[in-house]
């Protein structure tokens, strides 16, 4: 199997993100570190098969986001997101 | 401030199996009572949860096949032969029996009327789902929007919910194209063919009606689609796809 048949989209987080936060993050605005590209959550690549959760910028590839969760805590990296945008809840 | 602190944490619900159809031989729907549910919106998934007898957990994503304003919750799962939750719901959920459900999760593979259109759907078998999701909520609404789905399935047979689609196509105004891509009944006129970049310059509005268009199915198909229509002029902020992955057990 390649990695393509691996990659869904950040979409895909929506339940481990509604786990931790209280805003919805797919449809959030986030701005990639590396690049500037701006898009919301639920479209950028993002990859299942790791210990937890890898989301990446869909321009340049570089890790946005990394959350794993066992053993009862969870460990996020926002290392290489400057900042998200999110909604008011409905 | 007010608002946030009344939105609950994302919790489990123990929901009733109301009601069991067989869509194909591999796909079944699930039609559910969920007490307390909040509603959801069209595109919406949930997250379902089995505890074996020993307390091994698996829990997978489904997406909401039913509208907002339909009465039942309806998930419909396609049997996969090597997963873990698929052939449970699939071949020995009974009605009357309960299932652990979360949601609903993702606000970004959503259509509202808000969101206009026209509509573009582009499915890949059991990807459907959530489209059919947003066919309803369209005419539940008894709304005006334009909608046309593209379908890619590999035989007649597995054709999920071909004749409501049959049924909205006439009454509804919904555009339904198939295409067939393993086996064709005898007389097939339609496209024989997995979709390609001629197969959607003949189906989709063109980039300068600038569509809302929403992709599902296996990632290999979602990640074509997308990306010729993408070359062919669209928008990616209005092409969103929701990829399957290449099981989803």
């Amino acid at each position: 199997m390649e990695d393509a048949d691996l990659r869904l989209d950040g979409n895909a987080a929506a339940g481990m993100f509604g786990e931790i936060f209280a805003l919805e993050l797919t449809s959030a605005r986030a701005r990639c570190a590396s690049c500037g590209t701006i898009a919301e959550l639920g479209a950028e690549p993002m990859y299942v098969h790791a210990p937890g959760i890898v989301v990446r910028c869909r321009n340049c590839d570089d890790v946005m986001i990394v959350a794993v969760h066992g053993g009862g805590r969870y460990w996020l990296g926002f290392t290489g997101t400057s900042w998200i945008e999110a909604r008011e809840p409905l | 401030m007010a608002r946030a602190a009344v939105l609950g944490r994302l919790t489990w619900h123990l929901a009733n199996v109301v009601e069991l159809v067989d869509e194909t031989p591999r796909v079944r729907s699930i039609a559910l009572d969920v007490p307390d549910w909040a509603g959801h919106r069209a595109g919406q998934h949930v997250d379902v949860r089995l505890t074996a007898e020993d307390g091994y957990q698996a829990q997978r994503s489904y997406s909401i096949a039913s509208a907002p304003e339909q009465p039942h919750l309806v998930l419909t799962v396609e049997r996969l032969d090597d997963g873990e939750v698929s052939p449970y719901l699939v071949d020995e959920l009974q009605p009357g029996d309960k299932l652990e459900l979360r949601g609903p999760v993702g606000g970004y593979f959503v259509w509202t009327v808000e969101v206009g259109g026209p509509v573009l759907l582009v499915a890949g078998g059991s990807g459907v789902v959530p489209l059919m999701a947003m066919v309803r909520h369209r005419v539940g609404l008894g709304d005006g929007t334009p909608f046309r789905l593209l379908f890619s399935s590999r035989s007649l047979d597995e054709v999920i919910y071909r004749d409501e689609l049959d049924r909205l196509a006439a009454d509804d105004g919904i555009e339904v194209v198939h295409t067939l891509t393993r086996s064709q009944p005898d007389g097939w006129t339609g496209y024989a063919r997995r979709i390609d970049e001629q197969m959607l310059r003949e189906v989709s509005w063109p980039a300068a009606e600038q569509p809302r268009v929403y992709i599902c199915g296996p990632t290999r198909l979602v990640e074509s689609v997308a990306s010729t229509l993408v070359a062919l002029g669209h928008d990616p902020d209005r092409v969103k796809t929701e990829r399957f992955g290449p099981t989803g057990g």
